[in-house]
């Protein structure tokens, strides 16, 4: 299907039910149940999921495919959120305008970062889209935020107000983001029984999205340059003296990565029609960084994954606290039950990031694989050690750096 | 006129002197193989020959045309390839991929946003690459991991990938070094059977002078950054200068 | 010409600090070849040492004054520091005013402590894998030290004073020959001025003329060699990276007074440090040293007003903006090594 192999042709097809049906499956507990806590099917972290799913699968298209790991993405990501939100202050409150123009300026930005960042490999690399991010972060914070020029509104961060021109605006539009009159916010909730399901039109314009950008990260792995990416990443000496100019390819998906990273940018204005600095600050591109390497750097469906578990756990653990905590320990005797609240409490709500931390650390240290290894070393086991051939093209984790020329 | 012209060609490192006028001049279709002692400047020379160095003075020609100056994917596609002393290969490749990209690249030249499409689609170059893997008789180990392979294997992969891009001029740098006899058995009959089937010229940098002399139809001996000699194989061995330059001292 | 001095004293104090930081990045890289994201926490958990032992010293009982009232009526509690009433009144209220000083000898042994431990137990790991992973789980490390730190501190700025005889300002230029209040500097500034020149100087002393500091400079500049010396390299890797944290601890310690701890003060210094090894060259101590002065001293110069009224915050980003420059200028740096990192 829509040129496909079979095993693709499923990924896709689970990727599309997963998406489709999240609001199903992400609320499987009845609203007014102890458990309901645990629910994820609300409209505004769905589309979380969701993009930055698509920020992750284009971070990988650069990290798992070449190698050249890049602490900067977020600031393409930001760059993606202000183009859009001046589309909505000047012209109209419809998403495909913003949208394309998130991604287009994402481009241009990643190419001029990419062509200098990329003269550069390995360490340099990374610090060089280290350095840049955070000078756009500076330039958004304070720079570019002075009154003779005001360009991202710094702290407060760019939003619409009511005396913006929006010259295409008309009355009978809804006044916040839409797609042709459809208002990203409009949600229809079906009830049914006890449980309650949400379906936001953001949402499914996102998913709809993501479904094709990952059609076309399915693409690019299987093309020749996805396969010329891989060869950068294993042996670039190689490709030199293969005929190969690895610049262009390097520079090439670091402009798609890019570009991934404005749309995800543009989608998050497009749900809420705001902008800040803070999402380009590199802390946000260790985020994206972690996402890929816990679901799997340089496989289809890990950045995805990856994306998932991060923002799902982050909601659920910012939203416990100690209350919450001793209502799951009060089957202990009480003096357990204190000592095991006390030694969880570090990790939950303010502590998320305690445990993202950690998470980053067992990650890297015990599954550099990520969690799609895991679970093929699950599968593994569950086969009873049956020696499985390594499948084609799915996973690509060199136990060797890469060797660099000049 | 030879296929490769090298003229004066110097090569300063510091003050060291790695390369002083040295002419070379490889005829088509031969095998010409580059002897000398450690430090004779060998590797310097051949490191000018694919761009990665650029001499001071002289001149590179290669059919005609100037080498100097151009990257190495650039001499690359005029018709050079070359297999390195360790074995670079791709490897967290497949075989079969690694077999492809250099196919890929003759094709579709130094770069190509080939991304919409497939390479299971690639028909034509998925052919070319298993034909090239049968002549290497490599077919079975297809679908394996290039860096799992033995060292011999990683060698035939290698010299098989420069060989699918049918370059006119393959330079070889002690293909042999680090080998066991078998390996450099099997290694000399691989390069003996591609001299007789193809129309190839052929560069050897070599340690091993059985090498050497099972496959060389012409010698250049390099001592101190300068060609001592250049002859037939059976004029080397009995050339007194060559004796004391370096067989003398390693017999 | 005081303005202009002016600002290179100005900026002596972070370029003190990006000093001291990079100064232990590189020793790390040089010696080690692990680039540690970390290096910025140890840092902050030196400015943390600071806070801890004022914390210690001010550790207070309580007693009722029942000649006093307070404005409810109840008798006055009154807190009394336990140092005070060991040592005295006056020599307890001294060893309380010098805290930040006296917690360099407490942050000593803890940070090359924290050092050995994390040597030890993660980074010696990683010595063989890729830069990436290093990155990473150090970048891991990073977040969980100083989300551990903001656990038992807090995440609001912590105040650790100098003493109080080091408080104030000195007239510099007065005293080389410019106009009275021409030069203004405050004291602190200068301590940690001269404190990290100490460090800086007892770090290369110790490298150039003791054996063992031979030894790991050989080991930086071939690592293989040296081991087939069958010199036990990794252990005194493992000791040079216990110095490079108590180096980051010491600067920490020092710099509280100048700018209130932190929970994320690490992060802040750390991106900018790296900048500078990068830009004084991967494995080139000196070049960490000249690159940290070099960099404060010129984000000193882009905060003046006259600076940022031509170019709004230009005092932001003119470090990423040299740092480009010269990488791309110099790619090894200002006085970088061939072979190091060319990977």
């Amino acid at each position: 299907m829509l040129g496909l192999n079979k095993k693709d042709t499923t990924l896709l097809l689970v990727v599309a039910v997963l998406t489709l049906f999240a609001p199903f499956i992400l609320n499987p507990f009845p609203t007014d149940s102890a458990m309901a806590q645990f629910n994820a099917g609300y409209p505004d972290l769905m589309q979380r999921f969701i993009i930055f799913g698509i920020f992750a699968i284009g971070f990988n298209i650069l990290f798992g495919l070449t190698g050249y790991l890049s602490f900067g993405h977020a600031a393409f990501l930001g760059v993606g959120s202000y183009s859009a939100v001046w589309i909505f202050k000047l012209f109209t409150y419809n998403v495909i305008p913003a949208i394309t123009l998130s991604v287009v300026i994402a481009a241009i930005f990643s190419l001029i970062i990419g062509f200098v960042s990329l003269r550069r490999s390995g360490i340099y690399f990374s610090i060089l889209t280290l350095a840049f991010a955070q000078m756009s972060f500076a330039l958004a914070y304070s720079v570019l935020s002075n009154p003779k020029f005001n360009l991202t509104n710094g702290e407060t961060g760019l939003q619409v107000y009511a005396d913006d021109p929006q010259w295409f605006h008309r009355d009978s539009l809804p006044d916040l983001p839409h797609l042709f009159g459809l208002s990203m916010n409009s949600t229809y909730t079906l009830d049914v029984g006890a449980w309650r399901f949400d379906f936001n039109a953001g949402y499914y314009l996102c998913a709809v999205i993501l479904m094709i950008v990952f059609f076309l990260a399915i693409r690019i792995f299987r093309s020749p340059f996805g396969m010329m990416l891989r060869a950068v990443k294993s042996n670039q000496q190689r490709m030199n003296y293969t005929g190969l100019n690895t610049r262009p390819y390097t520079l090439a998906a670091f402009v798609i990565s890019g570009m991934y990273a404005g749309l995800a940018g543009g989608l998050m204005a497009a749900m809420d029609p705001l902008a800040g600095a803070e999402r380009m600050q590199w802390t946000a591109s260790g985020e994206v960084v972690l996402m890929a390497i816990l679901g799997g750097a340089g496989t289809l469906i890990g950045p995805v994954l990856g994306a998932g578990f991060i923002k799902y756990f982050e909601n659920i653990f910012s939203k416990i606290n100690d209350t919450v905590l001793h209502s799951w320990f009060s089957f202990l005797p009480d003096g357990i039950e204190d000592f095991m609240v006390f030694i969880v409490h570090p990790f939950i709500g303010k502590g998320w990031h305690l445990t993202l931390g950690l998470l980053f650390m067992l990650v890297v240290v015990f599954l550099p694989g990520g969690l799609v290894e895991g679970g093929q070393r699950i599968a593994r086991l569950l086969k009873g050690k049956k020696k499985t051939p390594p499948s084609d093209g799915e996973d690509h984790h060199p136990k060797k750096p890469p060797h660099v020329a000049e | 006129m030879g296929i490769l012209e090298v003229k004066n060609v110097n090569k300063n490192f510091g003050g060291l002197k790695a390369l002083s006028d040295v002419n070379l001049s490889v005829r088509e279709n031969s095998v010409h193989a580059i002897i000398g002692p450690n430090g004779a400047g060998k590797s310097t020379l051949l490191n000018c020959l694919v761009g990665k160095l650029i001499p001071d003075t002289g001149s590179v020609m290669f059919d005609g045309q100037s080498v100097l100056g151009r990257k190495p994917y650039e001499i690359n596609q005029m018709g050079i390839s070359r297999v390195f002393q360790t074995p670079e290969i791709f490897g967290d490749l497949t075989v079969l991929e690694n077999m492809m990209i250099p196919i890929f690249a003759r094709r579709d030249g130094a770069f190509r946003m080939h991304a919409y499409e497939s390479v299971a689609r690639e028909r034509g170059i998925l052919e070319q690459a298993e034909h090239v893997l049968e002549d290497m008789k490599m077919a079975d180990k297809r679908h394996m991991h290039a860096a799992s392979m033995s060292r011999g294997d990683k060698r035939r992969l290698e010299i098989g990938m420069c060989l699918s891009q049918e370059p006119r001029l393959l330079l070889l740098d002690e293909p042999t070094a680090g080998m066991a006899r078998a390996d450099t058995n099997n290694t000399i009959d691989l390069l003996k059977q591609i001299k007789e089937e193809r129309d190839i010229t052929i560069a050897i940098i070599e340690h091993d002078m059985h090498v050497v002399f099972s496959l060389a139809d012409r010698i250049t001996v390099l001592a101190q950054g300068t060609p001592l000699v250049e002859d037939d194989p059976q004029n080397i061995k009995g050339n007194p200068k060559v004796r004391e330059a370096y067989l003398g001292e390693s017999a | 010409m005081d303005a202009f001095l002016l600002q290179i004293l100005n900026g002596l104090d972070k370029g003190s600090a990006y000093a001291l930081i990079a100064l232990g990045l590189t020793l790390i890289f040089g010696t080690l070849g692990v680039v540690n994201f970390a290096h910025g926490a140890l840092f902050m958990i030196g400015a943390f040492c600071a806070v801890t032992v004022q914390r210690i010293l001010n550790l207070s009982f309580e007693t009722l004054d029942l000649t006093q009232k307070d404005f409810l009526g109840n008798p006055l509690k009154i807190k009394t520091p336990y140092i005070e009433s060991w040592f005295g009144q006056d020599i307890g209220a001294a060893i309380i005013d010098w805290s930040v000083p006296l917690a360099i000898l407490f942050a000593i042994p803890i940070m090359v402590l924290i050092g050995f431990v994390m040597e030890r137990g993660l980074i010696k790991h990683f010595y063989k894998r890729e830069h990436a992973d290093q990155i990473l789980v150090t970048f891991g490390l990073a977040i969980v030290l100083q989300e551990v730190v903001k656990y038992f501190f807090g995440a609001n700025p912590i105040q650790t004073p100098e003493p109080s005889a080091l408080r104030g300002s000195v007239d510099l230029g007065m005293m080389i020959g410019f106009q009275v209040n021409e030069i203004v500097y405050p004291i602190w500034r200068l301590v940690y001025f001269f404190f990290s020149v100490t460090i800086i100087a007892g770090i290369f002393a110790f490298l150039q003329f003791t054996t063992f500091g031979m030894v790991v400079r050989a080991g930086m500049a071939d690592r293989e060699t040296v081991g087939l010396l069958g010199i036990n390299i990794d252990r005194r890797f493992t000791i040079m990276f216990g110095v490079a944290s108590a180096v980051a601890g010491l600067a920490g310690v020092m710099y509280g007074p100048l700018n209130p701890p932190n929970y994320h003060m690490g992060m802040d210094f750390l991106v900018l440090s790296f900048v500078v090894v990068v830009v004084g060259g991967m494995g080139s101590l000196p070049g960490a040293v000249l690159a940290g002065f070099m960099l404060g001293i010129l984000e000193s110069f882009a905060s003046t007003t006259w600076a940022t009224t031509t170019i709004p915050g230009i005092n932001q980003i003119i470090i990423y903006l040299v740092a480009i420059i010269i990488l791309l200028t110099r790619p090894r740096g200002l006085m970088g090594r061939k072979g190091v990192m060319e990977d």
